[in-house]
């Protein structure tokens, strides 16, 4: 059993670069194709412009390259309304923004907004930040066996005062892959006897998905979800960091008030009022990240190119090669869901008497990047009862070759510690 | 990086102290503790002195860290134990330049005994923060403070 890379080395400078070193940390960010590292430089020697602003033909193509991207982005992401995603920073920018914008607006006491213990940061704090600013009850979804979500507790959370369920696509620490359909199902059946979410929606708690693992795996299809709002990271796609969006459905963008004031959102400045932009403007303040936009829309068209079938086997593949490897060195505990086929390029472990820590520096001193610590995820840590974990992530240059590379350096560890 | 680097981070003592950390305990008799706390890597340890007139007459600590963390507490209360309050405060002030790099002087680290074993790490300064908590922690136990933080309300490191 052996895995090739997907994509050559070549296509990733850094990887070209550095022939030795093994990048098993592709859920924090990928390295990135030089297809979106020249995608940047093109933009800047032959459209550089203020978008939206210059009447001269450079501002237009400025335009033209930013408002292309985001139709780009929205096709490989199954948005058919290019108009709905707006791009923020990444994941944690369109978290704060639906949390602030819509989330003041909308919440007040007697209210409850719902996550999940597997959230990531990004997905758990401004929930929890928001049901401590309106008085809302912040509630957790606890956990069911290897890896997943209880969905009969996160059921019985849910009722008619939930005004947000808050919940990942993917999880970044575990791997997880979510039944994402399931949720939403659930989620609606519980809070239907809510308002509706606007005119012409279905009633109940807006329902909220961290896609940032997601997107870089998985066809998404994000329309399909049956979501209210989905969330990304562009830099975890091959994309730049910086850029990354939210995906919100038309009727609820239009009715919310806008997150952040300036230029290019506002329609029309009086004295004492204004008014605001078209969809996606009203969301977008001031001048927008162009080249985070372009090198979004190449990372896309790469992967694409490279198929996200394709990718999805090979990930699968060498979790699945990971998990042999590692789990059949003694006193190595992997954690999350025993079937490669349910979760992400991801294999979470521990080493018995190896401070995640100490892992991490002696892998690196042998050429191997990976994540030690709480992954951004210190609610779930805490009931899974470590401090921190190792984390070996995979993406479409990663190889068998990485894999056993990876399990030498474990038992290398191993042996220095014993 | 090569392995010598690691073999200068991991050194038998350090290794030795991680194994069987030395006064590993809670002190009930204590006069004064503090808890200690690196976010970045979900460290957290309390150190624990009793001070008799102007010495430090007795120290333990316990916690759950990485091996660097536990080593240099593990260290830390034997070392320290038995000096005068200016002594510790010195050495705490000594280990920091020793950590960050910046302590040369072989007549000094000689003079450190088996701390000197901690100075590999001014060669990783992402672990600069593991062996530097349990100080920050005894100077916050001297000086009355309670919780240190690495990455808020720590002393910074003198450099
Ligand atoms: C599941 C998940 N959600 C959210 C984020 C936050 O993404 P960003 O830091 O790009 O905003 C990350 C990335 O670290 C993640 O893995």
């Amino acid at each position: 059993m052996s895995t090739g890379p997907l994509a050559p080395r070549a296509d990733f400078p850094l990887l070209a670069a550095s022939p030795d070193l093994v990048y098993l940390d592709s859920a924090a960010t990928t390295q990135k194709p030089a297809v979106v590292l020249e995608a940047i430089r093109r933009y800047y020697t032959e459209a550089n412009a203020n978008p939206h602003r210059g009447a001269y033909a450079l501002a237009a193509a400025a335009t033209a390259a930013y408002e292309t991207a985001r139709h780009r982005v929205a096709r490989f992401l199954g948005v058919a309304d290019p108009d709905t995603l707006l791009f923020t920073r990444g994941s944690t920018e369109a978290m704060n923004l639906i949390a602030t914008a819509w989330g003041r607006a909308q919440v007040g006491p007697g209210d409850n907004l719902v996550v999940t213990r597997m959230e990531h940061h990004a997905n758990f704090v401004p929930w929890q930040q928001l049901a401590l600013a309106t008085g809302a009850e912040f509630r957790i979804a606890e956990l069911g066996p290897a890896g997943t979500i209880d969905l009969e507790h996160l059921a019985s959370l849910i009722d008619a005062r939930t005004k947000v369920v808050a919940f990942g696509h993917v999880s970044n620490a575990l791997g997880t892959i979510h039944p994402v359909t399931e949720i939403v199902r659930i989620a609606r059946e519980r809070s239907a006897g809510g308002a509706p979410l606007g005119p012409g929606l279905p009633p109940g708690a807006l329902l909220v998905c961290d896609g940032a693992q997601a997107v870089p795996h998985l066809r998404c299809a994000v329309d399909a979800l049956g979501v209210d709002a989905y969330a990304f990271s562009g830099h975890k796609i091959g994309g730049p960091m910086g850029i990354g969006g939210l995906v919100m459905r038309r009727g609820i963008l239009e009715a919310m008030p806008p997150y952040q004031f300036g230029g290019d959102m506002i329609e029309w400045v009086e004295d004492r009022t204004s008014t605001w932009n078209v969809l996606p403007h009203k969301f977008e303040a001031g001048t927008p990240n162009v080249e985070g936009a372009v090198g979004l829309a190449a990372a896309c068209d790469y992967v694409e190119r490279l198929g996200l079938d394709a990718i999805r086997a090979h990930e699968v593949a060498l979790t699945a090669e990971a998990m042999a490897a590692l789990g059949a060195i003694g006193g190595v505990t992997l954690f999350g869901t025993p079937d490669a086929t349910t979760r992400s390029g991801v294999v979470s472990f521990a080493i018995e008497g190896v401070h995640p820590h100490d892992v991490a520096t002696t892998l690196d001193v042998a050429g191997v990047c990976v994540r030690a610590g709480h992954h951004c995820a210190q609610p779930l840590m805490r009931v899974m009862g470590v401090p921190a974990t190792v984390r070996a992530s995979f993406w479409v240059y990663s190889t068998s070759d990485d894999v056993a590379r990876l399990a030498q350096a474990v038992r290398e560890t191993q042996a220095r510690f014993a | 990086m090569s392995d010598a680097t690691l073999d200068a981070l991991y050194q038998e003592v350090i290794l030795d102290h991680n194994r069987r950390p030395r006064n590993f305990h809670p002190m009930p008799a204590a006069s004064c503790s503090a808890d200690g706390k690196n976010p970045s890597c979900g460290d957290q340890l309390t150190i624990w002195v009793r001070v008799d007139g102007d010495r430090v007459a007795e120290l333990s600590f316990q916690g759950i860290g990485c091996a660097i963390s536990k080593a240099s507490a593990s260290l830390l209360t034997e070392a320290v134990k038995g000096k005068t309050r200016t002594e510790a405060l010195a050495l705490y002030e000594t280990m920091h330049r020793v950590f960050t790099g910046l302590e040369t002087d072989t007549a000094v680290l000689k003079g450190l005994g088996p701390l000197r074993a901690l100075s590999g790490v001014s060669k990783f300064p992402m672990r600069v923060k593991c062996a530097s908590l349990a100080w920050h922690a005894f100077k916050a136990a001297l000086d009355g403070a309670g919780t240190v933080s690495t990455e808020s309300g720590a002393p910074t490191p003198v450099s």
